[in-house]
């Protein structure tokens, strides 16, 4: 197809959308009552929610449909992906390994996060000391997992180095050390980028937050006599507390998706591999639809109450 | 006022729908069926001597012929500067276009019912899926008739799908290379090694100094475990000879057959020797994590003296290395392990595959099968880093030394030519568990287990 017969075909989309529009307003702009409100709301959610079962839930419905069937997809094999995913010892350690991911990294970065927010805020530095943390968020995951790779890169100790960490390890007269290759500590070393990138989104949003405590509880406090670690734990923390929960929550949904830094650090070899790894390798590289679908299953499950829970604490922080 | 807004908005809406339909229409254009016309624009012209098969597509001035490959810039130079000739001949131009996600998206315009007229296909598997998608024309019979006359009987086999001959193969490379220190061998009086044996015993001499002899790395991101897998195909074409390779590449006898056994075995000797390998970087658990570009720089620094990998290696060389036979590093090939076999060579290539069988695209795949091409690639490359194993091409034409004996070990008449088996492998082999096994292999796996588990994941 032609660039020029792609520019007709988004301009007929248009102007197929504006007539769509039009035709709804011309439909029910004349009714007035009560239950013509409900017709023109439902027709302008409606078209809405029909895309949103159609681009959302069918193919999740599809996905858990075909999470039930073999290999090809052909043959229905009830629970069998499920039984693999939660017994194989490869997948056992795909999920070990996502389950120290989903623990470490929001812990670590919402703690490192909170700490520098409270550290820097109202310093003299605040501004710079705040960028710096906060340019590691500007880098894509893949960018960032190259430049680790070079942080980690092993020569023997007899060589010369060219990854800082191992230069660093040799300068000290230590050994150098295979950080991708050791198992299990090389997924330690993984969830570290995560860890790195994601510490400036926590700071961002929980010195925002810090900052809206109002001065009057902060001033009374003062006033009793409270300060330093006391002020952080009974006034700081409980303010900012839904914004922590956001926070955690939010990084958690990311942990769960991280895939970039597992694909350009290791390519899962070295039992690093992730759920969310394993799933695309399943599906494009072995081909084994039954099993990837199974594995989408299983992250969907695990996201869901951390989106739910996510929401309503969005909203709590909304009505403030 | 809200209703003439809306009236207008509508008046407006309609008569753009009904403009761009009537466009939509005018832009969808005929192909196909056209038939032979006019004597070919190349009558008479000196250049276009050898190229008469060209006339049989008569004049073709101003048709275009859409080309699709993974070659992408600086590289596409050579391949489109090659093309002029074909244009002064017939009159028909070729549009290049290249794309690094080249396997993904041919596949999805294939579908899309949108493919190129010409596509480079790098792997003999890709070619098979693209045929089975019935929309892979077959190749006319100048084209078959001149790959029977510039190619050896292996690489139309390679080309051909079930017996049909659809795609004949362009470039090529080799890979049975093993690169080396040309100055670092005659300052230490080595000789370069003739026979497998030779090559053992070399090593050996060189581990005897203090220098671990071998270095390697196959680390490539998710392809991790490629360079791996190349060793083994290399060897086991050494140790059990083509017709053993081809019976394993069709799976006709099983993945951890005993002799792909031993040709691991003997791979581990070498790879898997704590006296051997790392050269320069490490232990032997250092190949899994070391990218394979890195792999063979130590030879560079006197640390390692030897490391396999393929003729393309050769761009991987810092600026200003000289890589000639009395240079800072050349290749030699690959010893044999005895001489029943011939010298068996392992290597890789593309494959012109058509779409459409319109005359100018099949004289465009004429023009790409003749030996008249070959040699105006070689010359449009003055850079070198690209060969075929077009026996019509004059080495001499090749820019780089390394090209030169790429070229020479493709002609050679003794030498028996196989595919990358891992690239005509299904996917979930060729792609999946084979280059993780292999990882898994050097970092301590054993030789049964790995290939067990290999095996195991074949497609029933």
């Amino acid at each position: 197809m032609s660039t020029g017969e792609k520019f007709a075909q988004m301009f007929i989309a248009i102007a197929l959308f504006f007539v769509v529009v039009a035709v709804i307003l011309l439909l029910t702009q004349r009714m007035r009552s009560r239950t013509g409100e409900v017709v023109q709301a439902a027709a302008f959610v409606l078209p809405a929610v029909a895309l949103i079962l159609l681009g959302l839930l069918y193919p999740a419905v599809t996905s858990i449909y075909q999470s039930l069937f073999d290999q090809t997809g052909s043959n229905f094999i009830g629970l069998d992906n499920y039984k693999t995913v939660f017994t194989d010892s490869e997948q056992l350690t795909v999920l070990r390994n996502t389950a120290a991911w989903v623990i470490l990294v929001p812990l670590f970065s919402t703690a490192i996060g909170l700490i520098y927010a409270v550290l820097v805020d109202r310093s003299r530095f605040e501004k710079f000391a705040r960028a710096l943390i906060f340019l590691p968020m500007a880098i894509s995951l893949v960018g960032a997992s190259i430049i680790w790779k070079f942080v980690y890169d092993y020569k023997d100790s007899s060589q010369t180095q060219i990854g800082i960490a191992n230069a660093v390890l040799k300068g000290l007269g230590l050994d150098t050390y295979k950080f991708i290759l050791n198992d299990p500590w090389n997924t330690l070393f993984l969830i570290i980028v995560l860890i790195w990138v994601q510490t400036g989104f926590a700071m961002t949003i929980l010195s925002a937050s810090i900052k809206a405590i109002p001065d009057d509880i902060v001033e009374a406090a003062r006033l009793d006599g409270v300060g330093g670690v006391k002020m952080f734990r009974y006034i700081t923390i409980p303010s900012i507390r839904p914004a922590l929960i956001v926070v955690l929550t939010t990084i958690c949904i990311t942990t769960l998706k991280a895939f970039d830094i597992v694909r350009t650090m290791t390519g899962g070899n070295f039992n690093t591999s992730v759920l969310s790894y394993q799933f695309y390798r399943e599906y494009f590289i072995s081909t084994n639809q039954g099993l990837a679908t199974a594995i989408a299953t299983v992250i969907f499950l695990l996201v869901m109450p951390i989106v739910v829970y996510n929401v309503r604490q969005m909203r709590k922080l909304e009505a403030r | 006022m809200r209703s003439r807004n809306t009236r207008r908005g509508l008046a407006v809406a309609a008569a753009l729908a009904t403009g761009l339909v009537l466009a939509g229409c005018a832009s969808s254009d005929s192909g196909g069926g056209d038939a032979v016309s006019g004597t070919w624009p190349g009558d008479g012209k000196a250049e276009c001597k050898g190229l008469e098969q060209l006339a049989d597509f008569g004049d073709l001035s101003g048709k275009e012929i859409s080309v699709y490959t993974s070659i992408v810039a600086p590289e596409d130079k050579p391949h489109i500067d090659s093309w002029k000739l074909f244009t002064t001949c017939t009159g028909a131009t070729p549009k290049y276009e290249g794309s690094k996600e080249f396997e993904t998206q041919l596949k999805v315009r294939v579908q899309a019912g949108n493919p190129p007229d010409i596509a480079y296909v790098p792997q003999p598997g890709l070619l098979q899926t693209l045929v089975g998608t019935g929309k892979v024309v077959e190749a006319p019979s100048q084209v078959s008739d001149n790959t029977d006359k510039w190619f050896g009987e292996d690489w139309k086999a390679y080309g051909s799908v079930d017996g049909k001959f659809y795609a004949a193969p362009l470039g090529a490379n080799v890979k049975s290379f093993v690169w080396y220190s040309p100055k670092m061998f005659s300052d230490n009086g080595w000789d370069v090694p003739k026979t497998w044996d030779d090559m053992l015993a070399l090593s050996d001499k060189i581990a005897a100094t203090g220098i671990k002899p071998w270095c390697a790395g196959i680390e490539s991101g998710e392809a991790t475990g490629w360079p791996a897998t190349d060793w083994l195909e290399d060897v086991l074409l050494r140790s059990a000879g083509p017709d053993v390779y081809d019976q394993w590449v069709s799976h006709d006898i099983p993945f951890n057959d005993p002799k792909v056994a031993d040709a691991l075995d003997e791979v581990g000797g070498i790879l898997k020797n704590d006296k051997y390998v790392n050269g320069g970087i490490g232990d032997v658990s250092s190949i899994a994590t070391t990218a394979f570009q890195d792999g063979g720089l130590p030879i560079l620094d006197g640390k390692c003296a030897m490391h396999r990998q393929a003729s393309f290696y050769a761009a991987n060389w810092p600026e200003g290395t000289d890589v000639s036979e009395n240079g800072d590093v050349f290749a030699f090939y690959l010893p044999t392990m005895s001489e029943e076999f011939g010298n068996p060579v392992l290597g890789g290539g593309e494959f012109v595959t058509a779409f459409s069988d319109r005359p100018e695209v099949q004289a465009f795949q004429t023009y790409l099968s003749t030996d008249v091409w070959a040699n105006e690639k070689a010359k449009a490359s003055p850079n070198g880093g690209w060969v075929s194993a077009n026996k019509g091409l004059d080495i001499n034409n090749l820019a780089s030394p390394i090209d030169q004996l790429s070229g020479e070990i493709l002609q050679d008449p003794n030498a028996v030519f196989r595919f990358d088996g891992s690239d005509q492998m299904p996917a979930e082999v060729g792609a999946g568990s084979f280059w993780k096994e292999m990882t898994n292999w050097i970092t301590g796996e054993s030789t049964k287990d790995a290939l067990d588990n290999i095996e195991s994941s074949w497609p029933s």
